[in-house]
């Protein structure tokens, strides 16, 4: 493994290992003084090409735990918008002497070129509809340590799944642990007859389901994704009202799904829509947990690619 | 000046011809096609073509040169150099040039530009709306008067079906064809490769076969309706091929063409975010593969053409959403095609129709032919011959394909235009 690009190309050990290695790290940041020497004199690039603060700063926390040194570049104001391409941007950054990228691109398969063109390992912290990984390594993390296990559970994705670059990588990354997974949402939001195939993970199990009672009932786990009215300025979904109504998490699905199950979110919430308020005292809401584990997450990422060489 | 080309296999789709024979060049016309010509005289150049095919050359009827305006791409001097290279002696060009090609001014211009660089005849193909924006029609008749062998609005489709239905009628007047890029804008809005499996995988907006078919649907009822031919370019999809078999029963006045890249390749080519395989319509799938050959073998589909469409690594080398659609074909098409053949899909003759005759009578122009007097416009092409794709051998100044590496079948080994020879090996 060379660069961490998606969670499709993740075999059940290798996810495993970071896993591990996460939960190991994570006891450094109890410590009173949480800062270890490991990767002092590395250089992490995070490349952000889409607004973003809890990832990015999810990422400078753990180059900083690590004692890496951090650079950042911020799209905005940059080369980028006087038709500089992305190519030369990173070449030229990266002959400042960068060990690592990490890269949040609102397009589809950019950390992809790049890593075909660079000698560094690449960390895709997000590309356009396509994947997340490290948001569902830290899904997974989340989930296996409040519930012990990661196979066998019933995981129930609400929203927006088809745009969702965190659904795609959950979706995979759970089934592949041995989980299977519904999703559920507005059906035009939802993978299509013909591109389901993919999201079927051989070990683990997929469904989709027109029905919130379908996806919800039983379920260990249950994530909802922020929302979006529109999608390239047209309106996707009829009126928010609506959707909080029908898709939106209320105390009313708490009777269909497990009694401790876990309620997610990878952030930012649209309180009153994918969640509604109530939910906030919802006592088995890890939605702050996420965020802890994406940092140690995000540690083991690091560590991974950049000790040894 | 004579040329003799001696004991080859000899197609000729306009006479039917397909016996091993010679052929006789005299002063860059055809004098003659014979089992046996015997010469004494001494200035003769005579060409050993055993082993080969010898036939006309080929018509492509969908070609992108770039010239107007984006030149760093192609131009028309590299592009027909490309198109002799293949075997193609005529092209048609289509007009999303920069500017457009939707006046009289560009089609001569291409005309011109034509007469001092080409390697081959150049056909311009004008805008059937102006800027093809889709709005307003563009001057038929001044256009005709200017060169224009044919209206096309190729990268749109017409989606005013008013507007569509106005541009057949009015194309009666001028006897000009139509040639329709046929793809619902709406359900093809940012989409990047076919929809399926891969796109969910690529995290890639997908292009549903429903935008093409529905699109052939509304141009096969216009066609109907106005009684006018309509040409459906590049088709790609299965679900067609009903609606094609339906028009045909019909009786309705239409004509459809595919490509080789439609009938080889998979959307499994742009895997690992491959740009080289990024091309509109996109690559399908094997069923679709399956379904277009079948369309070939039934005489649903009628014409082969490349869409050759040169993109230089500034348009290609970039976020595959970013990247420009198509892909170079000209120097593939005939042995691509020539693939048919092997499997059994169309016999040699078959798909000559399909790339000379074929398209000359949708472009209403004589096909080259074998005939007495005809221009010598001559392919000699070896079918066995296996070469690689390298960016060395490609004659266009992009080299976007995704055939890359790859080995081929069936070489264009010499070309005979007029009275030159072009040996297409050194
Ligand atoms: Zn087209
Ligand atoms: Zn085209």
């Amino acid at each position: 493994m060379r660069h961490l690009l998606d969670i499709q190309s993740l075999s059940q050990e290798e996810i495993s290992e970071i896993l591990r290695l996460a939960e190991n790290l994570k006891e450094i940041l109890i410590r009173p003084i949480p800062k270890v020497p490991t990767l002092r004199g590395k250089l992490v690039l995070l490349l952000f090409y889409e607004p973003s603060t809890r990832t990015k700063f999810s990422f400078e926390r753990a180059c900083k735990v690590l004692s890496a040194d951090t650079m950042s570049f911020s799209a905005k104001g940059s080369s980028l918008e006087k038709g500089e391409t992305i190519l030369d941007t990173v070449k030229n950054l990266y002959a400042l002497g960068v060990n690592l990228l990490v890269i949040r691109h609102n397009l589809s398969g950019t950390p992809h070129f790049l890593a075909k063109h660079l000698k560094i390992p690449v960390v895709n912290a997000g590309d356009g509809i396509h994947e997340h990984p490290t948001q569902a390594l830290l899904d997974l993390l989340t989930v296996k340590e409040k519930l012990g296990t990661l196979s066998g559970l019933k995981v129930a994705i609400v929203g927006d799944i088809k745009h969702s670059r965190v659904a795609h990588s959950d979706i995979l990354a759970f089934q592949k642990m041995g989980s299977s997974v519904y999703v559920t949402g507005p059906a035009h939001l939802l993978p299509e007859p013909k591109e389901r195939e993919f999201f079927e993970v051989k070990s683990g199990g997929f469904k989709v389901c027109y029905k919130m009672e379908d996806a919800l009932k039983d379920a260990d786990v249950v994530m909802a994704l922020r929302i979006q009215r529109e999608r390239h300025g047209e309106p996707f979904i009829p009126a928010l009202k609506e959707y909080a109504e029908i898709f939106g998490l209320t105390p009313k699905y708490l009777e269909l799904i497990k009694e401790k199950a876990l309620l997610m979110h990878p952030g930012p919430i649209n309180w009153g829509v994918e969640l509604s308020y109530e939910m906030e005292k919802y006592p088995f809401q890890v939605i702050l947990d996420q965020v802890e584990n994406g940092v140690a997450v995000r540690m083991a990422v690091l560590l991974r690619f950049l000790s040894g060489d | 000046m004579k040329i003799l080309l001696k004991k080859g296999r000899i197609l000729d789709p306009s006479s039917g011809l397909d016996f091993v024979g010679d052929l006789l060049i005299e002063d860059g016309n055809i004098r003659g096609v014979e089992r046996d010509i015997e010469l004494s005289e001494k200035n003769i150049t005579m060409l050993d073509c055993q082993g080969k095919l010898i036939f006309p050359g080929l018509v492509d009827m969908h070609v992108h040169l770039r010239e107007p305006g984006e030149e760093w791409k192609e131009d028309i001097e590299s592009g027909t150099r490309a198109a002799l290279y293949g075997g193609v002696l005529r092209v048609a060009c289509m007009p999303n040039t920069k500017p457009v090609n939707d006046s009289p001014e560009v089609t001569s211009y291409i005309l011109k530009r034509a007469k001092e660089k080409a390697w081959v005849t150049v056909y311009p193909i004008s805008a059937i709306t102006k800027g093809q924006e889709g709005k307003e029609l563009s001057e038929f008749g001044r256009l005709k008067k200017a060169g224009a062998i044919a209206v096309s609005d190729d990268g749109k489709w017409v989606a005013n079906s008013a507007l569509m239905k106005r541009a057949l009628l009015y194309a009666k007047n001028f006897d000009l064809p139509v040639i329709s890029h046929c793809e619902d804008p709406f359900l093809s809005f940012k989409g990047q490769i076919n929809e399926g499996k891969i796109s969910a995988k690529l995290g890639l907006k997908g292009i549903p076969s429903s935008a093409e078919t529905i699109a052939v649907i509304r141009d096969l009822l216009l066609a109907k309706e106005t009684e006018t031919s309509v040409h459906l370019a590049h088709l790609s999809v299965k679900e067609n091929i009903p609606f094609l078999k339906w028009a045909k029963e019909e009786g309705i006045p239409f004509t459809a063409e595919t490509c080789p890249h439609y009938f080889t390749l998979t959307e499994k080519e742009v895997e690992g975010y491959n740009t080289l395989a990024k091309v509109n319509p996109p690559l399908r799938t094997e069923e679709d593969i399956y379904a277009i050959k079948n369309a070939l073998k039934e005489g649903y589909i009628e014409v082969i053409a490349s869409d050759h469409a040169p993109h230089s690594p500034l348009e290609k080398e970039v976020e595959f959403e970013l990247a420009s659609f198509g892909m170079l074909g000209l120097q593939f098409l005939l042995p691509l095609s020539f693939n048919l053949v092997r499997e059994g899909v169309l016999s040699e003759l078959k798909l000559l129709e399909y790339m000379i005759t074929n398209p000359s009578k949708i472009l209403r122009v004589t096909p080259p032919s074998f005939k007495e007097g005809a221009l010598a416009e001559v392919i000699v092409f070896d079918p066995e011959e296996e070469w690689k794709v390298t960016e060395e051998i490609i004659q266009s100044k992009s080299k976007n394909t995704p055939l890359l590496g790859k080995t081929l079948k069936g070489k264009v080994k010499m070309i005979i235009l007029q009275k030159t020879i072009y040996r297409a090996d050194t």
